[in-house]
């Protein structure tokens, strides 16, 4: 395991080169000059030569590179057009809420899509087994976006049960520690604070979920009944198991192994997901961040966003592998 | 993305030779699963919509209208009047010629690249594979949209480039389900067989090895128009696709956003249509892999 590890580890250290250098080559030639966008309407020629200078824009692009590469490793991303705050800054500001939303969207996924594909497989054919599939097949096929207004609109709107955006209510303030919203609130026993959160997060966390929900619902159906028609899952029911035994014990454990995958590589789909839904819901994280920034042509917090985005992710699929190596041995002999 | 089966089951599929859906027997198939006839009928409706729509459209999808702003669905206007008094009927009609166009492009750009660099880099493995697969696993890295948006800010906002964007992301997908495929069967005997004869690498990829891929690039293809017709509209919604007044399913969503408590069909009806053609090539792109690939069929 310790070898498969270190292979794996080895083998990150291109791709994420090859992602710093895709967004450095992106940003370097969006059209319009860094100099100018600084400075705006005050730049001076000798100013904006000044600036050039500065940030090394005149220097040959491969010595640009390596000096961008140095920064991103020590959190210097540059300074946010619209904030002046450093770029790191603002990242790490939003960072959090987009955690919380991803982490609530793929709890919720999980918690009910998991249930759903084991009992279509367990009910193959039956009543329960179609209206799943076609209710599958509906939610991965809606726009998160659109899922979000029409789900903001019902329960928001009509019923009036959770609210339409933001993250607290109106005169409920919280203490920042960790930035996610939840865990602050029980970090410092602010229960009102965390029904209020909890109470917002209801709409995104369903609206981002919805297509992960499916998603694993239907790869665990699959992977379940794949499982169930092998022979040792035979052997186990003739060797006098109750079903149930058998079921939980011998397929459902096996038959998780992919899904776990799925659900890791979902992260991609989640990361942009929360793009719209947190643009949908009002809610501040990274998503939003990107957006807002690229909008306003504030490339420095553009470039933090992705960049951080795509480590997160390249992680996360290296902690799938690795788990799924643990759960399965002959990944880890090929 | 959905592609998760389909390199599963890829390599199974993958001696079905050149004819796969002029065979009696694929069609068949085809046709006796109610869900991919289903399917089928809402590509094709979409198609004659996409078509015909000047000529179904009860109103100008652009023209507005004052006097009649934000009017509930009626007779007169079955899916009611946005915030400018245009029919939303006749926006949704037209937005059909949109999401064809938009599916087929983006789907278009990322099979011909995808496939392109799947059949090199299977074929020829070695440094050839290393660095394609390396470029692959770099875009997969980012999350699609942000790649998009990348792809979007470098080229300026507008549905064109909307489409470029959304078909370089969908790249790795056709790349990995070809590069896999090509694998497996490029140490069959036949391949070995053409090299032997002399043939060169091009026309071993192109007359022996491309044909057997062509079973899960289809099913790729037809799933991959409707996850393009909803990254684009995804884009537009948040104002770097399609700009007002385009009659684009994704930015009537974007301008109903602002309407959703007091004028809910502004950005209803564009979001069902969006469902409704999505769900059309889900089923038909499920039907047709069942098809292809008996082994599934079960499932």
């Amino acid at each position: 395991m310790f070898k498969y590890t270190v292979r794996r580890l080895l083998q990150l250290i291109p791709v994420l080169i090859g992602v710093s250098v895709l967004v450095f080559v992106g940003m370097h030639i969006i059209p319009g000059d860094v100099a100018v966008l600084l400075l705006g309407d005050k730049g001076t020629p000798e100013a904006l030569a000044r600036l050039r200078e500065e940030l090394g824009l005149n220097q040959p692009i491969y010595v640009q590179y390596f000096r961008f590469l140095a920064d991103a490793l020590r959190g210097d991303f540059g300074i946010s057009l619209r904030t002046r705050q450093t770029a790191w800054w603002e990242v790490r500001q939003a960072l959090p809420m987009t955690i919380e939303l991803s982490l609530c969207a793929m709890s919720f996924a999980v918690i009910v899509g998991v249930p759903i594909g084991v009992l279509a497989a367990v009910k193959q054919y039956s009543l329960f087994d179609s209206i799943s599939m076609i209710g599958v097949l509906i939610s991965v096929s809606m726009p998160i976006f659109w899922t979000g207004l029409i789900l903001m609109m019902i329960f928001g709107g009509r019923l009036h049960w959770f609210p339409i955006g933001g993250i607290l209510d109106e005169g409920v303030n919280l203490q920042r520690i960790t930035g996610i919203h939840l865990l602050d609130a029980l970090l410092t026993g602010n229960m009102e604070a965390f029904w209020s959160a909890a109470r917002h997060l209801v709409l995104p966390t369903i609206a981002l979920g919805s297509v992960t929900m499916a998603t694993l619902a239907r790869m665990t159906r699959s992977s379940m009944l794949e499982i169930m028609h092998q022979d040792y899952v035979r052997t186990a029911r003739a060797k006098g198991l109750s079903r149930r035994t058998v079921l939980v014990r011998h397929a459902f454990r096996n038959a998780l192994i992919p899904v776990i995958t799925v659900a890791g590589l979902q992260l991609g789909i989640l990361l942009s997901g929360a793009v719209l839904t947190e643009t949908v819901f009002a809610l501040p994280g990274v998503g939003r961040l990107a957006i807002t920034s690229l909008l306003a042509r504030d490339y420095a917090v553009v470039q933090a966003v992705v960049l951080v985005a795509a480590f997160l992710i390249v992680m996360v699929n290296l902690m799938v592998d690795l788990l799924y190596a643990q759960a399965d041995p002959r990944i880890r002999y090929e | 993305m959905g592609n998760v089966s389909l390199t599963a089951s890829s390599d199974r599929v993958n001696l079905a030779a050149e004819p796969l859906l002029r065979r009696p027997s694929t069609i068949k198939r085809l046709m006796r699963s109610p869900s991919a006839i289903i399917g089928l009928v809402i590509v094709v409706s979409l198609v004659l919509v996409a078509i015909f729509a000047p000529l179904i459209a009860p109103y100008d999808p652009i023209k507005q209208s004052f006097r009649i702003q934000l009017q509930p669905p009626s007779i007169g206007h079955p899916f009611g009047t946005d915030e400018f008094g245009r029919d939303i009927l006749s926006r949704v009609l037209y937005g059909a010629r949109w999401a064809l166009f938009v599916g087929l492009l983006a789907d278009s750009i990322a099979l011909v690249l995808g496939v392109t660099l799947g059949l090199l880099a299977g074929y020829f493995g070695g440094k050839t594979d290393g660095v394609i697969s390396l470029l692959t696993d770099v875009m997969l890295a980012f999350p699609y949209l942000l790649l998009a948006m990348i792809v979007v800010a470098v080229l300026g906002p507008g549905i064109t480039n909307a489409m470029i964007a959304i078909g370089i992301v969908y790249i790795p997908q056709y790349t990995r389900l070809v590069r896999g495929t090509v694998m497996s069967i490029r140490e069959k005997e036949f391949v070995e067989a053409a090299r032997c004869i002399g043939l060169s690498p091009f026309r071993i990829i192109v007359r022996h090895t491309l044909p057997n891929c062509v079973a899960p690039i289809i099913v790729m293809a037809t799933l991959a128009i409707g996850w393009a017709i909803v990254e684009t509209a995804g884009l537009s919604f948040l104002g770097l696709g399609a700009q007002p007044p385009t009659p684009e399913w994704g930015a009537m969503l974007a301008s109903g956003r602002n309407y959703m408590l007091s004028a809910w069909w502004i950005a209803t009806f564009p979001g069902l249509a969006i469902v409704v053609v999505v769900v059309g090539f889900n089923i038909l792109g499920d039907g047709l892999r069942d098809a292809l690939d008996p082994y599934l069929s079960h499932r």
